[in-house]
């Protein structure tokens, strides 16, 4: 155990005594125990034995070499497993990115095994000491800075002339302001609040099936049965996703007698038909399962409960509003369309959603 | 050392010396090496936690690299034609369409892809991780507290490179996620509707959301990242690392190996282990399989997602909010089911940010601490740690409540309401337990560092009683158990002017409870009084 040795460590040792600070409410010790100074140090097997230092050299030679060996491999494996999905199948991706894999992985295990077996057990196991030193500058290092400061604001005036130094600090905190304009144009123009108030459906549009389009004809809904249900006109959408991201509806029939509407909901349903919006009032998934023998949807992503025959509403769950009820008729060809669109927005809650 | 022969320079050698010689006369890199190269690392296992986290994050560098190469983060919408049939002829993003050929037709392109997504949250849970040492340890203390901030930082923005990340493909499951993002972001008062909007050019989902979060992805986000790993280096550097406390280890002192050769070789080594287990996982075990998703449409979701490990103590926070918890504020809309979480989650991460701040002004203590505490030397602290562990650990949970409810054979409403008891019980219980745990440590560390531990080997006196033989210690075991820094609660006294602030009577009440239940650690004179009892 050598202790700390300038040449060793590198690092300049001076002998410091350390600062006096408070230690708050800290016990100062009057009789702790001494600190016993470090143990005799213990030599290794490999430092012991010649046999086992050879023996150990060898076996990290012997790591590099696999190493090398499972780079080689990898090279290999590249060709020899090539991905060839249209005759072979996918087994051949699998294959591939096994095979590159074991290669690559145990080209860099040996690497790293071997480097710390060397260092472990074949390079110097000494420990080394070297003091610390207070993280502070010294005094007189201080003592400088305080003066190149002080200098710097003689010789600039920065104290002195407050006018210019007040207006260069207003002008540096004026000049990102622009910035903040640019990035107006990230969206277009347009108060986005008011585009959440619109879907596709209106007076008239045909409810289909998502995703062939195929329309539905209400005697094809029977009882507790569940369609997932987009506009007829969804593919004149500007953009597609856009509008099927708030239109996405889904009806089911109920057994009228087991349907709880509301006074001036009656007419927005069709003999036990009712459509409501599928995106969660929570944050937005889409409410995807049906529950049958209980009338209940459930959104997948955080557990928020739907009770359908009663207008939607919330009985478990983070949401904080019924599902947006989408009111439906029937055609001259006994087809299902809307009455009009969402009386409300659809989605999530948000600040302007009650002006 | 020998008598040294001179022996002549080897041609080897000379060229070595010739090239470090140019090198030098042009950047003066010896005076670095001479102040680096034999600097002192302490050993213990848990200081390899935060190497992992920069080693993994190499990974990442390098396989995302190889990505970029082949990813191209366009929403344009196409039909699919590449080589997976299902999703034949299916309507899809160019993001999405490029993140299947890169999986299915260029070689090694899957294996990258997963060392990728493997590394990402191997990296984020060796951040936690050694986030939790350095906790647990009071390596934060001064002066390590703006260390501490910038590791924070770090945490933060991996857990953002990750959600970025995670988001490129433009499959149905990171679709979702953005739009809980969404949902999310619109809940907030005010500016909602407009950060959302902002953010993804227009509606949701939009066509310019995927190249933003690509940009954040590959550049701005690492740029920052890499300065902010640079400065934790720096500092640790400045500071240097901690040590635990044992015989010849002092508070003014490092004890360990010198950077080169022995820890270079150790964490060198260590860097080609972590890469190579990266490496071994991923050639074995699928990760985030985006084409059994498909891709992102607004109407299907499937049952039982769950977002990267890492983000689940989020989404479990959105789940533990009750229902119908919008309130009006001047016909304004302020969604507490939302709010709420995002607040408890905000009001975690500041907590975890602030804490050194904290037991630093309830202590008082100026000093500098360069001995990691035992955990049970701290048992507040520990305390404190534990509950936020809890805390964090019932959110996360909640994030799998359908999974646990359908595994289970329980009830979706049971799962969350037991987790919505455990999120305010649990800290508590976690708290109690861990401090009494802690307690209890310490008497068995006194009890053995004064009177020995029990040997097991019973004798018989000549008088035909029993006694069990204590074995002692020797003095450089009992240094390990008796080491540690003893606090008092603080006592109030009035200031200069005779009063009382309320800024004292809260420290005090926080030291109270800080350090009211101590053990203090055994003086020499207990121990040779110890000794002298021992021997009858």
């Amino acid at each position: 155990m050598s202790q700390h040795d300038d040449e060793a460590t590198g690092s300049a040792v001076e002998a410091h005594a350390p600062r006096e600070v408070s230690i708050g409410t800290a016990i100062a010790p009057t009789d702790a125990v001494e600190n016993p100074g470090m143990p005799p140090h213990r030599e290794r097997v490999t430092d012991l034995d010649p046999r086992k230092d050879r023996q150990m050299s060898r076996r990290v030679v012997a790591l590099f070499l696999f190493s090398i060996l499972a780079s080689a491999f990898a090279i290999f494996a590249y060709f020899f497993w090539p991905i060839d999905v249209s005759v072979e199948g996918f087994g051949t991706i699998r294959q591939n990115n096994m095979f590159i894999g074991i290669g690559l992985a145990f080209a860099l295990l040996a690497i790293g095994t071997g480097i710390v077996l060397w260092g472990k057990n074949l390079m110097s196991g000494e420990e080394f000491v070297e003091q610390r030193h207070g993280t502070r500058g010294t005094d007189e290092v201080r003592a400088k800075v305080v003066k190149i400061f002080d200098d710097a604001n003689k010789e600039s005036g920065f104290g002195r002339r407050k006018l210019i130094r007040n207006t260069l600090f207003g002008a540096i905190a004026a000049w990102p302001l622009p910035a903040i304009f640019l990035f107006r144009d990230l969206a277009p123009a347009a108060e986005p609040h008011e585009l959440l108030r619109h879907t596709m459906w209106e007076k008239g549009v045909r409810l289909v099936r998502d995703p062939d389009g195929t329309p539905i004809r209400a005697a094809d809904v029977t009882i507790g049965s569940a369609f997932h249900v987009i506009p007829d006109n969804l593919g004149e959408a500007e953009h597609l996703l856009d509008a099927k991201a708030k239109a996405v509806v889904l009806l089911m029939r109920l057994n009228p007698a087991e349907l709880n509407e509301r006074e001036d909901r009656k007419d927005w349903s069709y003999d036990g038909i009712v459509a409501y919006s599928k995106i969660c009032t929570h944050v937005g998934c889409p409410v995807a399962l049906y529950e049958q023998h209980t009338h209940h949807l459930l959104c997948p992503c955080h557990q928020s409960q739907f009770d359908v025959a009663n207008h939607a509403a919330v009985i478990f769950g983070p949401a904080a509003r019924p599902l947006p009820q989408l009111p439906i008729e029937v055609d001259g060809e006994g087809y299902l369309v809307a009455k009009s669109d969402f009386t409300e927005p659809v989605g999530p809650s948000f600040w302007e959603r009650e002006r | 050392m020998s008598t040294s022969t001179v022996t002549p320079p080897t041609r080897g050698s000379r060229f070595t010396a010739a090239a470090a010689n140019y090198l030098d006369e042009r950047t003066s890199i010896s005076g670095a090496v001479k102040e680096l190269g034999r600097k002192i690392f302490p050993d213990h296992w848990s200081f390899m936690l935060g190497e992992v986290a920069l080693y993994s994050f190499v990974v990442i560098l390098l396989s995302g690299t190889f990505l970029t190469f082949f990813f191209d983060p366009s929403m344009t919408e196409v039909y699919y034609d590449g080589e997976y049939l299902p999703l034949s002829g299916i309507h899809m993003s160019v993001a999405y369409h490029s993140s299947l050929d890169l999986s299915f037709e260029i070689r090694g392109g899957l294996l990258m892809r997963q060392v990728h997504h493997w590394a990402a949250l191997l990296f984020v849970a060796s951040i936690g991780l050694h986030m939790l040492r350095v906790f647990f340890t009071g390596a934060f203390r001064k002066p390590r507290e703006i260390n501490w901030v910038i590791g924070f930082v770090l945490f933060v923005l991996a857990m953002a490179e990750g959600f970025t990340g995670y988001s490129l493909p433009d499959d149905l499951l990171s679709g979702n996620g953005l739009r809980i993002i969404d949902g999310m972001l619109k809940g907030l008062p005010v500016v909602g509707v407009w950060i959302s909007y902002f953010l993804f050019g227009g509606e949701f989902p939009g066509v310019e959301v995927i190249p933003r979060l690509y940009v954040l992805h590959i550049m701005l986000l690492p740029a920052i990242l890499i300065v902010t790993l640079a400065l934790h280096m720096v500092l640790l550097i400045v500071n240097k690392h901690t040590q635990f406390a044992g015989p010849g280890r002092t508070n003014e002192n490092v004890v360990g190996v010198p950077i080169l050769p022995h820890f270079a070789a150790k964490a060198g080594g260590f860097f080609f282990l972590v890469f190579g287990v990266i490496m071994l996982i991923a050639s074995f075990f699928t990760i985030n399989p985006i084409w059994n998703y498909g891709p992102y449409d607004p109407s299907p979701v499937s049952a039982g997602t769950q977002p990267d490990w890492y983000i689940g103590f989020a989404d479990g926070a959105l789940r533990l909010a009750p229902p119908n918890w919008d309130v009006h504020v001047f016909g304004y809309t302020l969604p507490f089911g939302i709010l709420v979480p995002m607040i408890a989650l905000v009001g975690l991460l500041v907590v975890v940010a602030i804490y050194p701040f904290l037991e630093a002004w309830i202590t008082g203590d100026k000093r500098e601490h360069h001995i990691a505490d035992r955990p049970r030397n701290a048992p507040t602290r520990t305390a404190i740690g534990a509950a936020g562990v809890t805390f964090y650990a019932v959110m996360w949970a909640a994030a799998s409540s359908d999974i646990m409810a359908t595994h289970f054979m329980l009830t979706m409403e049971g799962v969350i309401h037991t987790l919505q008891a455990l999120l305010f019980v649990g800290p508590v219980i976690a708290f109690i337990v861990t401090k009494r745990i802690c307690l209890g440590l310490q008497k068995k560390d006194r009890e053995i560092a004064l009177h020995g531990f029990e040997s097991g080997r019973i004798v018989r006196m000549p008088g035909g009683a029993y006694i069990e033989v204590h074995e002692q210690l020797d003095d450089y075991e009992r240094w390990r158990l008796v080491s540690f820094n003893d606090y008092a609660p603080l006592m109030i006294r009035p200031n200069a002017k005779g009063r009382i602030t309320a800024g004292q009577r809260m420290r005090a009440a926080l030291s109270r409870w800080f350090f009211e239940d101590r053990i203090v650690p055994p003086t020499k004179g207990e121990i040779e009084h110890a000794k002298e009892h021992g021997h009858h």
